[in-house]
């Protein structure tokens, strides 16, 4: 049963297990287990990078192909949403509706860069993927009538996922069900639910396909495998998952502007959330984005309370300033790539074998 | 039945890449059942030929028929799905898997079931039946965990005999099937070539080197030198010819394959 939940494709490691299972629990009985709303944000932001590194991976880790249109799609799911909310109020039913157009437009926008330029190199559907996302970012901050420009769009959610909601009075170790809690599990529902899938369509007769083109994909015609359908395929799931994922997070954040979906700098987290947690894995994701989301949110906090406490010492308190995180964060992203080049995953079922 | 056409043909078929003419106006048919076996020096446009023939490269003019259909324009997975299939020269696998995947992935693409997303591919028994029935006839049943980049030479080779005996096509090409095998492993090959041929009534391409191969395994040679087609005929009579003698043999001493 609950092999087939994950179709097949366990962990094979038992700190792996571990600790995926530590995730999951946690996520699951965040609003319970985590004070503040802190925290409680940064778990959504978790389950949903989960998703959207997830839906990368099957483009990077199991087909071979370089996107860099992963935020464009997050986006677009993001602004479908947002754009429905505003638009016919606040009701699931603009969410559902919202979410589906953020979708389909991701699919047919896939579809047409995918038949346009993946027949020929991978370099060159790379370049298409960076030049059309960068088009649509500047198309995004300039049609400031329809998408807020840079300010982006506020908008009002279903009332029964806002803190104003409570489910019932009683509380639950000492956390009041709210729509905010809510809000959180749909997130986290729909977020295990699209994982799942992925980690289905992978082991699936079509992932191994995927596999078998990123091998070699001159072989894979000649027995008999239409290459650029596979890629093309691959790609529009990815890029629809990811409008879901952009959907869960225009949901949870009442608010989508283009630095919270279609930045180059979300596109490179996703990169390296990738890398870090191993490529192919689909497991990877999750290790990834968990590992990296917290170093985000709270290695600065970390390091400047280092910093004050050893603020004797002349140059070390400097390089641990608060803000100096990224440049560590950096280091570690090298280190990491250097001493497990098939990322945390990769090495932990090395380390088995 | 109709079996009027050979099961393959090629009518004056002609690459050229700038001014160089790589297959020059050759046109040959292939009966069916039938082995034959192509030979010519080094840069005769042998392997050029094939690609022609199995879609990699596209003919600057000419005709490629197959059953009397011209498939001149048809893409490879096209020509694959039509019957045509294809050991490569140099080794051409899918590194990353396992030896069973490998094989897997040709049954799995002869079904038609590359694009079912949501069942587990490991659910289609069959599939991995047939990828196991197939690695015992190459004899590498015993490999089948082990991933194809860790494999040695001679068994990569064979693996890429065992995906096109998956695949089982009606025309089979085998581009130098034995080069670069141990000399206990190239038996096991030409057995199952002979096998292919005698029992499964399938049409093989050949390219070889070697002459005790082709003696004792071809019904027909053909001779390509400089890209055109200079002589065909049954074995004894075309290694006789002088032209081959010259062309071929005289160039390229066995030692140096």
């Amino acid at each position: 049963m609950l092999k087939r939940l994950l179709s097949g494709d366990t962990p094979r490691s038992p700190v792996l297990t571990a600790l995926l299972l530590v995730i999951l629990l946690t996520l699951a009985f965040a609003p319970f287990l985590l004070p503040g709303t802190k925290s409680l944000e940064t778990a959504a932001r978790i389950c949903i990078f989960i998703v959207l590194v997830a839906s990368y991976d099957l483009l990077l880790g199991y087909a071979g192909i370089v996107s860099f249109a992963h935020t464009m799609f997050f986006g677009i799911g993001a602004y479908g949403t947002a754009l429905a909310l505003s638009s016919t109020g606040p009701s699931f039913l603009s969410i559902v509706w919202g979410s589906a157009a953020g979708a389909l437009v991701a699919a047919l926008f896939a579809l047409a860069i995918g038949l346009f330029s993946l027949r020929v190199k991978a370099i060159f559907f790379a370049m298409v993927t960076l030049a059309v996302a960068s088009a649509f970012a500047v198309l995004v901050s300039q049609m400031s009538w329809l998408t807020g420009g840079e300010d982006g769009l506020n908008y009002k959610i279903p009332r029964e996922l806002t803190p104003a909601f409570k489910l019932f009075s009683a509380k639950i170790f000492g956390t009041s069900v709210n729509g905010k809690v809510l809000s959180y599990y749909l997130v986290f529902t729909v977020a295990l639910c699209l994982f799942l899938m992925l980690l289905r369509v992978v082991n699936s007769p079509f992932g191994r396909t995927l596999q078998a083109v990123r091998d070699n994909d001159f072989r894979a015609e000649a027995i008999g495998y239409r290459v650029v359908w596979y890629r093309t395929t691959a790609t529009v799931m990815s890029a629809v998952v990811a409008a879901l994922a952009g959907s869960l997070l225009a949901v949870w954040l009442r608010y989508t502007g283009p630095a919270t979906t279609l930045s180059m700098e979300i596109m490179i987290d996703i990169l390296l959330m990738v890398v870090i947690g191993g490529m192919g894995t689909m497991y990877g994701a999750v290790l990834g984005a968990t590992l990296f989301i917290l170093a985000q949110t709270y290695l600065q906090g970390l390091m400047g309370a280092a910093s004050s406490a050893i603020s004797a010492v002349p140059v070390v308190s400097d390089l641990i300033a608060a803000d100096r995180w990224l440049l560590w964060l950096g280091v570690l992203f090298i280190l990491s790539v250097y001493f497990f080049p098939t990322g945390i995953v990769g090495r932990l079922r090395k380390a088995r074998a | 039945m109709t079996t009027e056409h050979p099961i393959l043909e090629t009518r004056d078929v002609t690459i050229r890449f700038g001014g160089h003419v790589a297959v020059d106006h050759v046109s040959c048919a292939f009966p069916r059942g039938t082995l034959t076996a192509i030979v010519g020096p080094n840069g005769a446009g042998k392997t050029t030929y094939f690609n022609l023939i199995s879609g990699q490269l596209k003919a600057t003019s000419g005709q490629v028929l197959l059953n009397g259909a011209d498939i001149t324009r048809a893409s490879v997975p096209e020509r694959t799905a039509r019957g045509i299939g294809r050991a490569f020269q140099l080794t051409n696998l899918f590194p990353s898997l396992s030896v069973r995947e490998n094989v897997r992935l040709v049954a799995q693409a002869k079904a038609g079931k590359g694009f079912d997303m949501f069942s587990m591919a490991d659910s289609h028994i069959e599939l991995i039946e047939r990828a196991e029935h197939v690695l015992a006839e190459v004899r590498l049943l015993d490999d089948g965990d082990r991933i194809v980049s860790a494999l040695s030479h001679g068994d990569q080779r064979k693996l890429e005999v065992a995906l096109l005996i998956a695949l089982g096509p009606q025309v089979l090409m085998f581009d130098e099937p034995t080069a670069g095998m141990s000399v206990d492993e190239v038996p096991v090959i030409l057995d199952l070539i002979r096998t292919l041929k005698q029992d499964m009534d399938r049409t093989i391409l050949l390219v070889e080197h070697k002459m005790d191969v082709i003696r004792s395994l071809a019904d027909r040679i053909i001779v390509l030198h400089n890209g055109a087609l200079v002589a065909e005929g049954e074995p004894a009579a075309v290694i006789a010819m002088p032209i081959v003698q010259e062309a071929y043999l005289g160039k390229v001493p066995e030692a140096a394959q």
